[in-house]
């Protein structure tokens, strides 16, 4: 077994730079959750498959659980915790209280994350838009119809 | 999950990266878009000591044409490719591209590590062999061209050495009286499909002058389906031809029972998935427009 290497980095996760250093086979998401106590953002299946843990890595999506932190290195992250301003709820999120868009929660962050990033690029989205931007973000409580008008009721709030 | 513990090293250069994967050995592995390899190390079925990121590498990630060959970088990611001006023209990229997983996915996974993957189940191989591709392949000895249909020699092996990296795709346009499609049956996004099929028609006054299909995921390769070409190839697209297409692209899939469902029911969806390709690649290849996407479960 080699001996444990550790790579210093440097990123900016929600505006803020952070300094750290990481084991290489330390994943995204446990940077996030661990080394910088953003519990937000969660771990669910862990295999790639459920969203759970999607962050933006540079202006975009991905499933953190499938990136290692030494890739984020140089770059921005943009977690749950990042959507708000002070104490003010993000659109998103206030729609997502609104419209009960959510059951136990779990699904929430990544949801959330990747409504922000299907509005940013598409401000009003067909119900097939927001389905295929949601694709990869699995819910087993709400049947996604809430979820659906939740999305639909942010992007009006945030054309308005 | 942690993977095994591994060495770090970031490469410069495709080069650098090449190099250092000779130096290291047989348990040095590239990280591409890491979509297959990271949860493959997770699992613990992979298990590589040393990894060379190519992400660090700048200009690996283009999509270009020049005189009639469409070029894709070595870390071409396939939402850059979905979104790409060569997607909006060539149907069978865009079903391909836009159809793979879901957006998270597509951000990061990389059409050359699909093919280097070469996973049975994988998305890309099928497609590209539908057109003529092929593999630039660089190693410290240089670069050499193959093939696609040579590069892939079996599930999960193709024939890059362990200090070689794919260093551009390189696919043919088709001529414009060509039309293709591709179509899978997928659970849902995230995951592969259970069956799929890449089908490229070139028409010719009413007939088909060429056909190609490819089945995906029902064997341990991309399989040509060359009765189903035999079939449709100097007659027209209509009901007959394309049932006679898709019973012989039934017969020679080769599927596995696994958790996706049952050989028969594969074989199934293979007829039904034939059918509606043909169908309609016949119809772009005449100039219709016709947006088509997996069917989901």
């Amino acid at each position: 077994m080699p001996e444990t290497q550790r790579v210093p980095i440097k990123l900016k996760v929600n505006g803020k730079l952070s300094e750290l250093e990481v084991e290489p086979r330390m994943l995204l998401v446990e940077m996030i959750r661990e080394a910088l106590d953003l519990t937000g953002t969660h771990v669910g299946c862990d295999t790639s498959f459920c969203g759970a843990c999607t962050v933006l890595l540079n202006g975009l999506p991905v499933k953190s659980c499938t990136v290692f932190a030494v890739q984020a290195d140089q770059g921005e992250v943009l977690t749950v915790e990042g959507l708000a301003c002070q104490d003010e709820l993000h659109p998103i999120q206030q729609a997502f209280v609104i419209q009960h868009g959510l059951q136990c929660g779990y699904c929430t962050p990544g949801m959330e994350i990747s409504a922000y990033y299907l509005l940013s690029k598409n401000p009003s989205p067909s119900e097939k838009d927001i389905r295929k931007a949601i694709a990869g973000n699995t819910c087993r409580c709400t049947g996604y119809q809430n979820i659906l008008r939740a999305i639909e009721t942010a992007a009006e709030m945030m054309r308005r | 999950m942690y993977p095994r513990p591994f060495h770090y090293h970031r490469a410069s250069s495709l080069k650098e990266a090449a190099t250092l994967l000779a130096e290291l050995g047989e348990e040095a592995r590239p990280l591409a878009g890491g979509q297959s390899l990271i949860p493959l190390m997770k699992l613990r079925f992979a298990n590589p000591s040393h990894l060379v990121d190519l992400n660090f590498i700048p200009g690996l990630s283009y999509v270009k044409q020049d005189a009639g060959t469409f070029r894709f970088g070595p870390l071409t990611r396939h939402a850059e490719v979905e979104h790409s001006e060569i997607a909006a023209r060539i149907p069978i990229i865009h079903d391909c591209a836009a159809g793979i997983a879901d957006v998270q996915v597509r951000n990061r996974g990389t059409m050359a590590g699909s093919l280097a993957e070469a996973d049975p189940s994988g998305d890309w191989a099928p497609v590209l062999l539908t057109l003529e591709t092929q593999v630039c392949c660089l190693g410290p000895k240089g670069e050499r061209p193959v093939p696609l249909a040579q590069f892939i020699e079996d599930a999960y092996t193709t024939v890059l050495d362990p200090d070689e990296l794919i260093s551009e795709i390189a696919v043919k346009a088709p001529p414009t009286n060509s039309g293709g499609a591709y179509l899978g049956f997928k659970r849902c996004a995230p995951v592969y499909p259970s069956a799929a099929v890449a089908v490229q028609l070139t028409m010719e006054d009413g007939l088909c002058r060429e056909a190609r299909i490819y089945l995906a995921a029902v064997g341990l390769t991309p399989i040509r389906a060359s009765e189903a070409e035999a079939a449709l190839a100097g007659r027209p697209i209509d009901p007959q031809t394309t049932r006679a297409a898709a019973e012989a692209a039934r017969a020679t899939a080769d599927p596995q029972p696994d958790m996706r469902g049952s050989a028969d029911f594969k074989r199934q969806l293979i007829f039904t998935l034939t059918q509606r390709a043909v169908d309609v690649a016949a119809r772009r290849a005449c100039g219709e427009h016709v947006e088509v996407s997996h069917i989901y479960a």
